[in-house]
């Protein structure tokens, strides 16, 4: 055991925005870990997470200032520390391990140069002895080749062993606290469980105190002894991870949970027969130059089959570069396909977008993931679902008011925001715009590339709600693609793996992700975390069984 | 291939960085800072205001006429009858500073708006034309950058004489390059957005989307990028005509009037002192002017 | 990767080459496609037609102008500059006896400008935000502003006119002692330098800022690395290369700054020659200079481009 206690009262952290007054980001946070214990402190974007953990490091961000409280490790009151000793403390006793290792180590030094770096600096330990424990640690950590992967430079090492790396890093000091701050956040799924056994493995092993900053509830059941909730720079609720988990107390506590897993939004259509909407056969798509062969030198989808039928929705789920977007793309006519056919409504789409009617245009909507870049912001509200209007519709400026309005409240938004600008307007609102644009074309189908993983859970559950009601109400088809298994659950009929280019299983949502068939989708859907404690290692037995 | 002529301006980095860092909570310096910025912002537009004040009405004001002679006394001091003192041939300076800051301002602002405006026009025009023609427009321009601004003007000058739409037009071949490379730069970065591309989806023109989508975007860049134009342009044309191969007599610019009073600095006569920080104030304001515009833009947007 | 490196070096290095023909096409068509003919430069204004005639004859102008060219460039190459109109002297003779004058100004300002630039550079921004930055930021916003002739008439006004202790122009012939060499070349470098650390210490700065707000120096920050180890072993190995690429490019602008510098100060080096030779319209030196200067330029771009490319960590680690 060498974790060391840590208490925090009335911590207060006040933020200067460029030109504006100094206003409270954090107040009035306190809590208190025995040693080895494990906090969560878990909140949306801007709930001042991330600056309380910084806090216990003595650190706040430029333009950031810790106006009072006190954080008290073991015997240490961290927050009256002279600079000198502050810097003692930091990369010693405690530790941080941050959000994106890809940018959070030297890009021109090695990697054991930089993870060695504080135990040398702060005399802990020799060059000799501190290269030892190192590559000990890289060992626990599960990195592959330990004797040698410190001599590489960051970008020669994947994204989930730089983050063990670092996690190394963080550990080699024995510190008595550390600060692990969206560890996994940046991972895909499959890595983010590997990670986040390994971590969790050397932590209760070494009996480490640490506070673990996070947006995900089930990640945090996980990792957990105890959970505090923020909101707004402010604690909600606090408590054991089980009794937050079972018994929230608080709305806000309620909400993030039931955001967490969203239920099943929609009815499922019974299988329409007859003529399909979308019908694609045998799809290659690849970016670069065409290679001899005619084909594109990095290929990226391969042998694509879908059929949609009208009012249906099907989810495309993969992880990141398994060409889920691409295939939307593609549907929308923004790269044209190298092989196989797209066929709309029994009439073949042209592959660019040249050859398409505007009567396709219209009848195909595309909806991107990130509404900040999707809406041009020198636009007003207003003249974003407007243009649409004038170009398929042709309608007047009386009639285009009055449909305006009728698509703001269609996403839920007030009318007053039609004279805000993008920039104006908060996350979810935007969406919420981007999706009344798609609407203005009265479509048939959608395509949703990604519309909730910008947001936070709960607006991006309110997002996926809306989604669901449009289908019931306006019955258009969505070309669903997501990467995270329980809003396609949420959403769709029927549902695609795809894996490196190539649809590994397709079929029902009940029949796919209830019982997957292929490896692949096994592995996919076991790698997500269930909201309890304790799945983590059920599911590492439950692994290890399994062969036998 | 870089230049200084299509360097962004360097302070420009810094809170483009901060907005697209990893981390939210930005940098924000403490309250003084805004206050300075104000003060430079002001200091910045009255120097330069009052200097466009003068070129627009200077010769209105001016007591004597610009050729006159007035005075026996060559490299006079300041008196009360000639407040900057009179010239090498007993001319009133103040007259002459007050007719020649109108050349120098009028024609750095119509070789600016002109290299902005062709350059800006072509850096928008080749996102809209097919790919080979926007391959040689841009061979054309990144020869003509690779040639600096005074060499271009000297050689010019050379082959020509010295003439104003000459000059103007040497200025625009070496400085509008820069502009067409900050605009072809941001109009091809612009034309990847996905607003664009949704755009593209709805079955848009090519005009409409550079008209209506693109353009208003990079408008503000454009004009701040114009400004720095602007003051490497007034640069440019002073030393030309400082050395005798700019605005030619009896026309004179501020540069001239340096030129011809030279003979006076062993007397340290006011004749060549003024003239010479006239220039500096003007340029040195519009830059204050412009650094304090780019960047209160780059921190209002984070 | 070591063959990418090889290759994008190279890739830049006929870059570069290409770009220079396409300028020496363009200094070329300026200067000799249009009416200003050197025969009737040489001959002045009241030649008969026939002698002009003749002489354009015998200089080979009646030549199509793409004969002209491979002649003039095809001469370049071999060294062979043509002859100066006004006086009759070999281009390349000229050129030669100047150069190194103008070399040794160029070397000096590169020497006195660039450790100051970068030293200051790095003092405002590890001091962001603090008074120091504040005072440098708007001396370097102003500076980088001023007429070189400015600074010249100000720097004689105050160390020659008025202190008395330096000559207004600086003979190069006279150089007896160090305290004499000294003495002429303090000005013309001051003037060169004003500008040059300015423009330097500003991208300095921007480039060394951009790698201490990143969250590698965060990270280090929260390691326990001290504030000056966090600058020189965590930011500027990184920042090296944008920083060499800043110096590369403000000494293109020397280029500019020379020419009034050499004339103001009538420092016998290649930029006064050029100006003499366009006011004496004197063709064949001026394209000589032109193409010069162009190269030049062109060189200090490219190594700019080099270490960028060099700077790269991704391509120097394998």
């Amino acid at each position: 055991m060498q974790g060391e206690s840590l208490i925090v009262r009335d911590l207060e952290i006040v933020a200067t925005p460029d030109g504006g007054e100094e206003r409270s980001i954090v107040s009035r946070i306190g809590f208190s870990l025995e040693p080895g214990e494990v906090l969560a402190l878990i909140g949306e974007s801007g709930s001042g997470k991330t600056t309380i953990a910084l806090a216990m490091l003595g650190y706040a961000r430029r333009g950031c200032r810790i106006a009072g409280g006190s954080v008290r490790l073991g015997e240490t009151e961290v927050l009256s520390l002279s600079p000198v000793a502050t810097r003692a403390l930091r990369g010693h006793r405690v530790a941080y391990i941050a959000q994106s290792a890809a940018a959070a180590f030297n890009p021109s030094r090695s990697l054991m140069d930089q993870v060695i770096e504080a135990a040398l600096l702060h005399k802990v330990m020799d060059r000799r002895t501190a290269r030892d424990k190192a590559i000990g640690l890289f060992r626990d950590l599960a990195l592959p080749d330990p004797e040698h992967i410190g001599e590489r430079y960051p970008h020669q090492v994947s994204g989930g062993q730089l983050q063990r790396v670092m996690a190394a890093m963080a550990l080699l000091t024995d510190p008595a606290l550390v600060i692990l701050d969206e560890p996994t956040t940046a991972l895909d799924v499959t890595t983010q469980v590997e990670v986040l056994l390994a971590f969790k493995r050397v932590m209760r092993e070494r009996g480490t105190t640490a506070i673990y900053v996070s947006h995900d509830l089930t990640v945090v059941a996980q990792m957990a002894d105890q959970v505090l909730v923020l909101n707004g720079g402010c604690e909600q609720e606090q408590g054991r991870i089980e009794e937050i988990l079972e018994r929230p107390r608080h709305a806000y506590t309620r909400s993030l949970l039931a955001a967490t897993r969203p239920p099943r939004l929609a009815d499922s259509m019974p299988a329409a027969a007859g003529q399909p909407l979308l019908e694609v056969e045998r799809l290659d798509v690849g970016y670069g130059k065409p290679n001899r062969d005619g084909e594109p030198s990095a290929m990226v989808l391969r042998g694509i089959d879908l059929t949609l039928h009208a009012g249906r929705s099907i989810g495309v789920i993969g992880e990141s570069g398994s060409g889920k977007s691409t295939l939307a793309r593609a549907v929308a006519g923004l790269i044209a396909p190298c092989h196989g056919s797209v066929q709309f409504d029994g009439t073949p789409l042209s592959p660019t977008l040249r050859g398409r009617t505007p009567d396709q245009f219209r009848r195909i909507q595309m909806a991107f993931q990130s509404a900040d870049n999707a809406l041009n912001p020198a636009h007003s509200v207003r003249r974003l679902l407007g243009r649409p209007l004038e170009t398929y519709f042709h309608l007047d400026r009386a009639e285009r008011r009055r449909r305006i309005d009728e698509l703001m409240a269609l996403v839920k938004l007030p009318t007053g925001l039609l004279d805000r600008k993008p920039g104006e307007l908060s996350g979810g609102q935007k969406q919420r715009v981007n999706l009344a644009r798609c609407l203005a074309a009265k479509p048939d189908l959608i395509l949703c590339d990604e519309v909730t993983s910008a947001l936070d859970t709960v607006v991006g559950a309110a997002i996926l709600e809306l989604l669901a009601e449009l289908r019931q109400e306006l019955g258009v088809a969505y070309l669903f693609i997501s990467h995270d298994i329980s809003t396609v659950r949420a959403l769709c009929d029927d549902v695609m793996v795809l894996y490196h280019g190539e649809c590994v299983e397709f079929g029902s949502c009940e029949a796919v992700l209830e019982a997957p068939r292929h490896d692949y989708t096994r592995k996919l859907i076991g790698s997500v975390p269930e909201l309890r404690p304790g799945w983590l290692e059920n599911r590492t037995l439950a692994l290890a069984e399994a062969p036998a | 291939m870089n230049s200084l002529k299509t360097m962004p301006h360097p302070k420009a980095n810094t809170p483009q960085r901060l907005r697209h860092g990893s981390h939210l909570p930005v940098g924000a310096p403490r309250r003084r800072n805004r206050r300075r910025l104000q003060l430079t912002r002001w200091i910045g537009l009255g120097v330069f205001g009052f200097w466009i004040l003068v070129a627009l009405f200077g010769p209105l004001l001016a007591p004597h006429p610009m050729g006159a002679f007035v005075s026996d006394q060559m490299f006079g001091g300041i008196s009360a009858a000639y407040p900057l003192g009179t010239d090498y041939m007993g001319r009133d300076m103040l007259s002459r500073i007050l007719t020649g800051a109108r050349y120098t301002v009028g024609l750095a602002l119509v070789a600016a708006c002109l290299s902005s405006l062709i350059g800006a026009g072509f850096g928008m025009l080749s996102v809209l034309l097919p790919k080979w023609l926007e391959e040689s427009v841009r061979r054309v321009f990144d020869t003509l950058i690779s040639i600096p601004s005074k060499m271009m003007a000297l050689v010019m000058v050379s082959a020509f004489g010295a003439s104003i739409p000459l000059l103007i037009t040497a200025t625009v071949l070496s400085y509008a390059p820069g502009a067409f490379r900050i605009a072809h730069s941001l109009a091809t970065n612009l034309a990847t957005m996905e607003y664009v591309q949704v755009a593209h989806t709805r079955g848009e023109g090519r005009l409409y989307i550079a008209a209506r989508e693109i353009f208003p975007n990079m408008i503000q860049s454009v004009l701040t990028d114009m400004g720095m134009r602007f003051v490497f342009i007034v640069l440019l044309l002073s030393g030309m005509s400082f050395l005798g191969l700019g605005v030619q007599p009896p026309a004179a610019d501020l540069g001239s009037l340096v030129r011809e009073n030279i003979g006076g600095l062993s007397q340290g006569a006011i004749a060549v002192i003024a003239p010479a920080l006239a220039i500096g104030t003007l340029t040195i304001g519009a830059n204050l002017l412009i650094d304090s515009l780019s960047t209160s833009r780059a921190t209002q947007k984070e | 990767m070591r063959n990418t490196l090889f290759g994008l070096v190279a890739g830049r290095l006929g870059a570069s080459l290409l770009t220079l023909f396409l300028v020496s096409l363009v200094i070329f068509a300026i200067t000799s496609l249009l009416p200003g003919d050197t025969a009737q430069q040489i001959l002045g204004q009241f030649a008969t037609p026939e002698q002009v005639a003749a002489l354009r004859a015998q200089l080979g102008l009646n030549q199509p102008a793409i004969v002209r060219y491979w002649h003039w460039l095809s001469g370049f190459v071999t060294g062979d500059l043509g002859q100066s109109a006004s006086n009759g002297m070999a281009v390349a003779q000229l050129i030669n006896d100047r150069l190194p004058n103008s070399l040794i100004l160029a070397g000096i300002t590169t020497l006195v400008s660039v450790p100051i630039a970068i030293t200051m550079g790095v003092v405002a921004a590890m001091r962001r935000g603090g008074l120091i930055d504040r005072l440098l930021n708007l001396v370097t916003l102003s500076m980088v502003a001023v007429p070189e002739f400015l600074v010249a008439t100000l720097a004689v006004l105050i160390f020659a006119v008025k202190l008395n202790w330096l000559p207004a122009l600086s003979y190069v012939s006279t150089v007896d002692s160090l305290g004499d060499a000294m003495k002429i070349y303090a000005m013309p470098v001051l003037t060169l330098c004003c500008v040059l650390i300015a423009q330097m210490a500003r991208m300095t700065r921007a480039a060394l800022i951009d790698q201490l707000d990143s969250p590698y120096v965060e990270m280090a920050q929260l390691k326990g690395v001290p504030p000056i180890r966090r600058v020189m072993r965590h930011a500027l190995p990184n920042a090296v290369g944008p920083i060499a690429n800043a110096v590369a490019l403000s000494l293109s602008y020397l280029l500019g700054g020379v020419i009034i510098v050499e004339t103001i100060f009538n420092y016998p080096g290649i930029a006064s020659l050029m100006v003499d030779a366009v006011s004496n319209r004197d063709l064949s030196l001026v394209q000589a200079c032109a193409m010069l200067f162009c190269g030049t330029y062109l060189v200090l771009v490219m190594l700019a481009d080099i270490c960028a490319i060099l700077s790269n960590p991704r391509l120097r680690n394998r």
